[in-house]
C-alpha cells in the first residue's frame, strides 16, 4: 500500500483551471499607498466627501497598527507599497444592460463557468461580478427592485444609498478592528451590497464572483448585507485568480445585519490561486467577516469551503446580540502542497437563549498547515447560552500538519458549551474496503474525503455543492499519502 | 477459476498460513469450516489483497491470470467480491452513493457506460427486494449504526449489485436471525450459477443446510487439513474440531516439525 | 509598572554568597532570561487568562535564615502531615528551602537517596543532575519560570533507586510539604526539586501546602521528575490552603517506555496557576492526567498542561473537571501536541465544567497540535451547570435539593478521585471534598 500510496503522491496536481489572464485594459493607480492614493480612488469613484473623509480616518488608523503575528501561518513581509491598490477594467461608463458587456469580459466569464445572461434564469442566481477593484456587471437588478430588494456594486450603493451606507458600513467591523478590516476601509474599491427590505425572502441565490486579474494588484472589496425584519436572504461567494509567480493580497471585510427574525445565510466557496506545488505565488487571503444578530430571534450562517488561497485567515463570526438569535459556521477547509490556513469563528453571546453551533472540517495534505481557531464567549448577559462545537482533522500525509485551537470562555452559570475535536487520518481498512469493491485509491480518498465533509456540504446551497465537491476532489489530487 | 497452490502467508513475521491448497472450479460452491484463529479471513483476505498480509510462498492464479499481481481494484474488476467478516464505516458516504461508485468504476474498467440515475435506480429496487433490504439503509452512511445483521445483508446486497465470478462470504452468516439467515442464502443461491463459484466461510452447519456446497474443507492451523462433501459439515458439527487436532497434531507434526511448537 | 529591583538585589547577594556554586551559572542564564521577558502579562498568550503581574506588587522576602524556623512548632506541622505519615519519606520545605531537621527519610539508601542540589552536584550524581536539572526551561519560556531557575539553591536532587521486594511493590510514599512562613515578612518562596527516578523504579508522590502566618505569600515551585524506562510514577497534587497564590509547576521527562499517573487537586486558594507537562520523550510510554478543581470565594485557578508526544506508540488520557462557585474563576489550557516522529500516538483529553453561581466563570482551551499522520487524538469540553433532571429525579425520590446538589457534585468529583490510587490518600481527600460540599450548601 506505501508504494502505490507514493506513486499516488507524485500525480501532479491537476492544474488549476482558472489561472488564465484576460487580456482586458486595465486603468490602475500607480503603485503605494499614501493619502494621494486614497483621494484618487475616491476620485475616480466619484464619492461623496463623507467616503474619502471615512477612508483618511481608517488609513490614519491603519498607520498607527501593526500586523498580526499570533495567526499559525508564516510568509515574508508584505510590502505594502509595492501594491497597486486600484484596477479596473477599461469599458462603457455605464451599462445599461448585460448585454453591453466588454465581449472580451463576457467570455472570461464564460469560461470561469458563470453565466450573466439575463435570459439564463433557470439557474435563478442573480450576480454581481466584481473584477479586480470593481464591479462589472449585476445580473436580475430589475427583478429585485421590483421587490424592493437592492442588489448592486458598493460603488452604486455609496452613490444612490448613501444613508443606508452611512448607517451600517464600519458597524460590525469597525473600520480599525484590525490591520487588515483598517487597510480595506482606507482602500476598498468595490463590492457588493445587498438590502433586503422587511418581511421580503429574496426568491433567488444572490451571488458575487470575485476575480482578480490585473497584476501587482490587491483585491479590497467590501461587502455589506442588510436584512430588515423577517427577511430572508441566502448569498452566494466565489472567487479565482489567475496563476502568478508573486503573491498577491486580497483583504476583504463582509458585514451582515440581521435585523428582527431575519436570516442571512452566507456561503462562500474560495478557490484563490494557491500557489505551485513548491509553494510559489498564490493569494493570500486575509479575511475579516463578520455579522450581527441585532434582533431578536434573527439568525446568521456561514458556510465556506476554503480550498484555494496560499495562506487563508479568516474567522467568520457571529455577534449574537438580539435574544434568541442563532449563529452558525460550517466550514470544510482543505490545504496541499504548502497552503496554509487558519481559519475559524467566533461566537459572542450576548443576548438571552443564544444558540451557535460550529462544525468545521480540516482536510490537510502534501505539506501543508491547517489549523482551526475559534472563540465561543458567553458573556455575563447571555443566559442560557448554547453552543456545540465540533472540529475534525484528517490528515493525508506525514509531512503536513492539523491543528485546533478553540477558546472557550463562560460567565454565566445557564450556559452550555459543548466543544468536541479529533484528529485522524483515512483508516486503511477503510481504503480496502473500497477496493475491494473496486474502487481505485484516488477515487476512494476523494469519496471518503466528501464523506467527511457531508455535514457542511449539505449546508450549501445545490448549484454550489456539487461545484464544492468537485473542487475537493480536484484539490486532493496527487496528495493520498 | 481459482488455484491457490501452497500459499504462505504472514504478517508482523506472524505465519499464519502455512501451505494452502484449494481449487475452484467454476459452478462450485466450497465452504472452509475451522476453529477460530486459524487463518480463514485472512485466506480470505489474501485473496482480496489485503497488504497487511505478505505472501511469502506459493502461487494463485484467478482466471489464469497471476491473482498476486493484481491490485485490490482489479481483482474486484475480474469479478472477485469479499463478503466482509467485518465490514467497514465510511461516514458521510450513502450506502447508495457506494454503491454507484462501486459499480461504475466496475463498468468503467469492462469499457461500459456508467449506468445513468435511471437506470442505476432500477437496478437497486430490484436487488433491494432479493436480499429484503430497508430503504432508508440506502441513505445514511455506509455502515455507520448499522446493526450487525444490517451490515452483513450490506454486504449481500453489493454483492447482488456487483454479480461477481467468485463471491467469498466471510462468516456471514454470524450474528443473522434465522428470517435474515434464509434471505442471505436466498441471495447466495439466486446468483449460483454455471460460471460462478462460491467460496463460504462458516462455523456452523446451519447455513449449509440453505446453501449446500459441493466441497467441505477444514482449515486448520494455516492449513486445509481434510476435504470432503457436506458430510464433513455434519460430522464437525457432531464431534467438534478435537478429532481434527488430534489427527492433523500426528500427521502435520511429522511432515513440519516446525509446528510441533506452536500447537 | 512593577518595581522588581529588589529581585535583583536579592539575585546579586544570592550570586555572591555562592560564586564558585556549580548551579551559578545556570542561574546567570535564567536571570538574564527573566530581565528579558519579565513577569508576563495577559498579552502573553500563556497567561492571557491568569493575572500574576499584580502578585508582584508587594515587596518580597525570599529565603529566611535558619534560626526563624525554631518558631513552627510541632502541632502547627502534626496538622498539616498527610495520612500514612509515619511510613512515608516526608520532606519538608520552608519558604522554599529544605529543612532537613524536619524532614524524615525513612528509606533506605537503597530505596531512595536525598541530597541537596549544590551537594548532589558534588556527588556521584553529577551527571545525572547536570544533564536534567532545567530541562523544564525548554518548555516553559516565560519570567515566572525563569524566575524560579535564578535561584535555586536550596532545593533537593532525590534517585530513586529500582528497589522492589515483590514485583507491583512501591517504595514508601514521598510526601512534600512546602509551608510557606509569613509571621513577620510578605514571602516568594521558590521551591525548586529534581526527582530521577532510575530504570525499573516505582515512586508515589505527594506535594502539598501550608501557610503559616497572614502577610502575603506567593509560591513559585517547580519539580522536575525524570522518568526512565520501566520507571512507574504516581504523583498527587494536594492544593487546599486560603488566600496562598502560586505557581506551581511539575514537569514530566519520560525518557523510556513508561508510566505516569499524575493528579492534581485544588480546593482553596487566591490566585493558582498549575503548570503540568508531560514530555513523552521515550517509544510506547503511558501517560495518566487529572485534575480537580473545586473552587468558590475568589479563588482563581488556571491549569496548563502538556503533552508533548515526540516519540511513537504513546498513549495518553487526561481528564479535567472543575466545580466553581460564587466569584471564582476556572481555566482550563490543554495542549496536545504531536511531533513528527510521534507515529501511532493515541492521545485524548477531556475537560468538563459546572458553574454553579452567576458570577463564576470559565476560560477554557484545549488545543490540539499535529505533525504526525498515523494518529488518534481527540479532546472535548464541556461548560455547563446542574444536570437538572438529575436534580429532580433525587428530589423526586425525597431527597432535599442541598443534599441532591451535594451529591452530584461529589458524583461529578468521583471520575478524578477515584483516580487517586492510594486508599488512605484517597479517603482523605474525599473527606476533604464532602466537607467541603456540605459548608457550602
Ligand atoms: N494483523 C494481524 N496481526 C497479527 N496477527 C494477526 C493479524 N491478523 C490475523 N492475525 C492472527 O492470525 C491468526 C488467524 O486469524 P484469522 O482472522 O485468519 O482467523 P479466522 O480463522 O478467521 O478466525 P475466526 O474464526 O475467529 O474468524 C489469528 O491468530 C490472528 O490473531
Ligand atoms: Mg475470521
Amino acid at each position: 500500500m506505501k508504494d502505490e500510496l507514493s506513486t499516488l503522491q507524485q500525480t501532479v496536481l491537476k492544474d488549476y483551471k482558472y489561472g488564465f489572464v484576460t487580456d482586458i485594459e486595465t486603468d490602475t493607480v500607480p503603485k503605494g499607498l499614501n493619502e494621494d492614493v486614497i483621494r484618487l480612488i475616491s476620485a475616480k469613484k466619484k464619492e461623496p466627501d463623507w467616503m474619502l473623509e471615512w477612508r483618511l480616518k481608517a488609513y490614519a488608523g491603519w498607520l498607527k497598527m501593526e500586523e498580526p503575528k499570533w495567526p499559525n501561518v508564516a510568509y515574508p513581509p508584505i510590502d505594502y507599497q509595492d501594491i497597486i491598490y486600484y484596477a479596473a477594467p477599461q469599458q462603457k461608463p455605464s451599462l445599461n444592460s448585460i448585454d453591453d458587456l466588454d465581449p472580451e469580459l463576457k467570455r472570461t466569464f464564460d469560461k470561469l463557468g458563470i453565466s450573466l445572461e439575463e435570459q439564463k434564469r433557470l439557474s435563478g442566481v442573480a450576480v454581481d461580478v466584481v473584477m479586480d477593484s470593481v464591479s462589472v456587471a449585476t445580473s436580475f437588478k430589475k427583478q429585485l427592485e421590483e421587490i424592493g430588494i437592492i442588489f448592486c456594486s458598493m460603488g452604486e450603493a455609496i452613490q444612490n444609498h448613501p444613508e443606508l451606507v452611512k448607517k451600517y458600513l464600519g458597524s460590525v467591523v469597525p473600520m480599525t478592528d484590525n490591520y487588515f478590516a483598517a487597510l480595506n476601509s482606507a482602500v476598498f474599491t468595490d463590492g457588493s451590497f445587498c438590502y433586503i427590505p422587511k418581511g421580503v425572502r429574496c426568491p433567488m441565490e444572490l451571488s458575487t464572483y470575485f476575480r482578480i486579474n490585473a497584476e501587482n494588484t490587491g483585491q479590497f472589496e467590501r461587502t455589506l448585507i442588510i436584512a430588515e425584519d423577517e427577511s430572508y436572504v441566502s448569498y452566494l461567494e466565489g472567487c479565482t485568480a489567475p496563476m502568478r509567480d508573486e503573491n498577491q493580497l486580497h483583504a476583504a471585510v463582509v458585514e451582515l445585519v440581521a435585523l428582527e427574525k431575519a436570516e442571512i445565510k452566507y456561503s462562500t466557496v474560495q478557490n484563490w490561486y494557491p500557489g505551485d506545488k513548491e509553494g510559489h505565488g498564490g493569494i493570500y487571503n486575509f479575511v475579516t467577516k463578520r455579522g450581527i444578530c441585532q434582533g431578536y430571534r434573527s439568525k446568521i450562517s456561514w458556510t465556506q469551503v476554503e480550498t484555494g488561497s496560499a495562506i487563508t485567515w479568516k474567522y467568520p463570526s457571529v455577534i449574537l446580540k438580539g435574544d434568541s438569535s442563532i449563529g452558525e459556521f460550517y466550514s470544510i477547509a482543505l490545504t496541499n502542497n504548502y497552503q496554509q490556513a487558519d481559519t475559524g469563528t467566533k461566537m459572542i453571546h450576548l443576548g438571552k437563549n443564544t444558540k451557535s453551533r460550529i462544525v468545521s472540517k480540516g482536510i490537510s495534505a502534501g505539506f501543508s498547515n491547517n489549523s482551526y481557531r475559534g472563540l465561543v464567549r458567553a458573556s455575563k448577559w447571555a443566559t442560557n447560552a448554547r453552543n456545540y462545537s465540533q472540529c475534525d482533522s484528517l490528515l493525508l500525509g506525514d509531512r503536513c500538519g492539523a491543528h485546533t485551537f478553540p477558546y472557550i470562555e463562560v460567565k454565566n452559570n445557564s450556559s452550555v458549551v459543548e466543544h468536541e475535536a479529533t484528529t485522524s487520518k483515512i483508516g486503511e481498512d477503510q481504503l480496502f474496503y473500497c477496493k475491494q469493491r473496486g474502487i481505485d485509491s484516488e477515487t476512494a480518498v476523494a469519496l471518503i474525503v466528501n464523506g467527511f465533509a457531508r455535514e457542511v456540504m449539505n449546508q450549501l446551497p445545490m448549484e454550489f455543492a456539487v461545484e464544492a465537491q468537485k473542487l475537493l476532489a480536484i484539490n486532493l489530487e496527487g496528495s493520498v499519502g | 477459476m481459482l488455484l491457490i497452490q501452497d500459499i504462505h502467508a504472514e504478517t508482523d513475521g506472524k505465519k499464519i498460513l502455512k501451505g494452502v491448497n484449494l481449487e475452484i472450479k467454476a459452478g462450485e460452491v466450497h465452504a472452509i469450516m475451522g476453529p477460530n484463529g486459524s487463518g480463514k479471513s485472512t485466506l480470505a483476505l489474501v485473496l482480496a489483497g489485503r497488504e497487511e498480509y505478505e505472501v511469502t510462498q506459493g502461487r494463485i492464479t484467478f482466471f489464469g491470470k497471476n491473482l498476486l499481481e493484481l491490485s485490490p481494484e482489479d481483482r474486484a474488476h475480474e469479478g472477485m467480491f469479499l463478503a466482509f467478516q467485518y465490514p467497514v464505516e465510511i461516514p458521510g458516504v450513502s450506502t447508495t452513493q457506494f454503491i454507484k461508485t462501486a459499480v461504475n468504476e466496475n463498468r468503467k474498467y469492462h469499457g461500459e457506460a456508467p449506468l445513468d440515475a435511471v437506470a442505476f435506480l432500477k437496478l437497486m429496487k430490484e436487488k433491494m427486494r432479493l436480499v429484503d433490504m430497508d430503504q432508508s439503509l440506502l441513505t445514511r452512511s455506509m455502515n455507520e449504526g448499522f446493526s450487525g445483521g444490517e451490515k452483513k445483508r450490506n454486504e449481500i446486497f453489493q454483492m447482488a449489485m456487483l454479480e461477481p465470478s467468485l463471491a467469498i462470504l466471510d462468516e456471514t452468516d454470524s450474528g443473522l436471525d434465522i428470517d435474515a439467515l434464509r434471505i442471505v442464502a436466498k441471495g447466495v443461491n439466486t446468483l449460483r450459477n454455471e460460471n460462478r463459484a462460491i467460496l463460504l466461510i462458516t462455523h456452523y452447519q446451519r447455513l449449509l443446510e440453505y446453501i449446500v456446497p459441493d466441497f467441505v474443507h477444514v482449515l486448520y492451523n494455516g492449513q486445509i487439513v481434510r476435504s470432503g462433501t457436506k458430510d464433513l459439515a455434519l460430522e464437525l458439527e457432531e464431534k467438534g474440531y478435537d478429532f481434527i487436532r488430534e489427527e492433523s497434531e500426528s500427521s502435520v507434526s511429522a511432515t513440519q516439525p516446525e509446528n510441533i511448537s506452536k500447537t | 509598572m512593577i518595581d522588581l529591583s529588589y529581585i535583583q538585589k536579592r539575585f546579586d547577594q544570592l550570586q555572591a554568597s555562592h560564586p564558585n556554586d556549580e548551579l551559578a551559572s545556570l542561574r546567570t542564564e535564567a536571570f538574564n532570561r527573566f530581565t528579558r521577558l519579565g513577569i508576563p502579562g495577559l498579552r502573553h498568550e500563556e497567561w492571557k487568562y491568569t493575572n500574576v503581574s499584580n502578585l508582584f506588587n508587594n515587596e518580597y522576602q525570599q529565603a529566611l535564615s535558619a534560626s526563624a524556623l525554631s518558631g513552627i512548632d510541632q502541632s502547627f506541622l502534626d496538622s498539616i502531615r498527610l495520612p500514612g505519615s509515619t511510613d512515608a519519606d516526608e520532606l519538608f520545605f520552608v519558604n522554599g528551602r529544605f529543612i532537613s531537621s524536619l524532614s524524615s527519610i525513612r528509606s533506605s539508601n537503597d530505596e531512595l537517596i536525598v541530597i541537596s542540589l549544590p551537594e548532589a552536584l558534588k556527588s556521584d550524581f553529577a551527571a545525572i543532575v547536570k544533564q536534567h536539572l532545567g530541562h523544564s526551561n525548554r518548555y516553559l519560556e516565560d519570567g515566572i519560570h525563569a524566575l524560579n531557575t535564578s535561584f535555586i539553591n536550596d532545593g533537593v536532587f532525590i534517585y530513586v533507586h529500582p528497589h522492589l521486594k515483590q514485583p507491583g511493590d512501591l517504595n514508601r510514599p514521598l510526601y512534600f510539604y512546602h509551608i510557606s512562613d509569613v509571621r513577620d515578612n510578605h514571602i516568594l518562596s521558590q521551591p525548586r526539586n529534581l526527582i530521577f527516578a532510575a530504570g525499573g523504579s516505582r515512586i508515589q508522590i505527594t506535594e502539598t501546602f501550608a501557610t503559616i502566618g497572614t502577610m502575603d505569600n506567593l509560591s513559585n515551585q517547580v519539580l522536575e521528575v525524570v522518568v526512565n524506562k520501566d520507571a512507574y510514577v504516581e504523583y498527587y497534587k494536594i492544593q487546599n490552603t486560603v488566600n496562598a497564590n502560586q505557581i506551581s509547576t511539575t514537569h514530566f521527562h519520560q525518557t523510556g517506555k513508561s508510566y505516569v499517573h499524575a493528579l492534581s487537586l485544588t480546593l482553596n486558594g487566591g490566585t493558582i496557576r498549575n503548570n503540568t507537562n508531560l514530555i513523552l520523550d521515550g517509544e510506547g510510554c503511558d501517560s495518566h492526567l487529572y485534575g480537580l478543581y473545586l473552587i468558590n470565594g475568589r479563588t482563581h485557578v488556571d491549569n496548563h498542561t502538556l503533552v508533548d508526544n515526540r516519540q511513537p506508540n504513546c498513549y495518553s488520557k487526561e481528564l479535567y473537571k472543575g466545580i466553581m462557585d460564587e466569584y471564582a474563576t476556572g481555566v482550563f489550557n490543554g495542549k496536545i501536541k504531536v511531533e513528527r516522529l510521534a507515529q501511532k500516538t493515541n492521545a485524548y483529553q477531556s475537560n468538563k465544567n459546572i458553574l454553579l453561581s452567576d458570577h463564576a466563570s470559565i476560560n477554557t482551551k484545549p488545543q490540539l497540535e499535529i505533525f504526525a499522520d498515523d494518529v488518534k487524538c481527540s479532546h472535548g469540553c464541556t461548560v455547563g451547570t446542574l444536570d437538572e433532571n438529575a436534580m429532580f429525579y433525587l428530589q423526586a425520590r425525597g431527597i432535599p435539593q442541598q443534599n441532591a446538589k451535594a451529591l452530584l457534585l461529589k458524583a461529578f468529583a468521583m471520575d478524578i478521585l477515584v483516580q487517586i490510587k492510594p486508599d488512605r490518600l484517597r479517603n482523605y481527600v474525599e473527606q476533604l471534598i464532602s466537607d467541603r460540599l456540605l459548608i457550602n450548601e
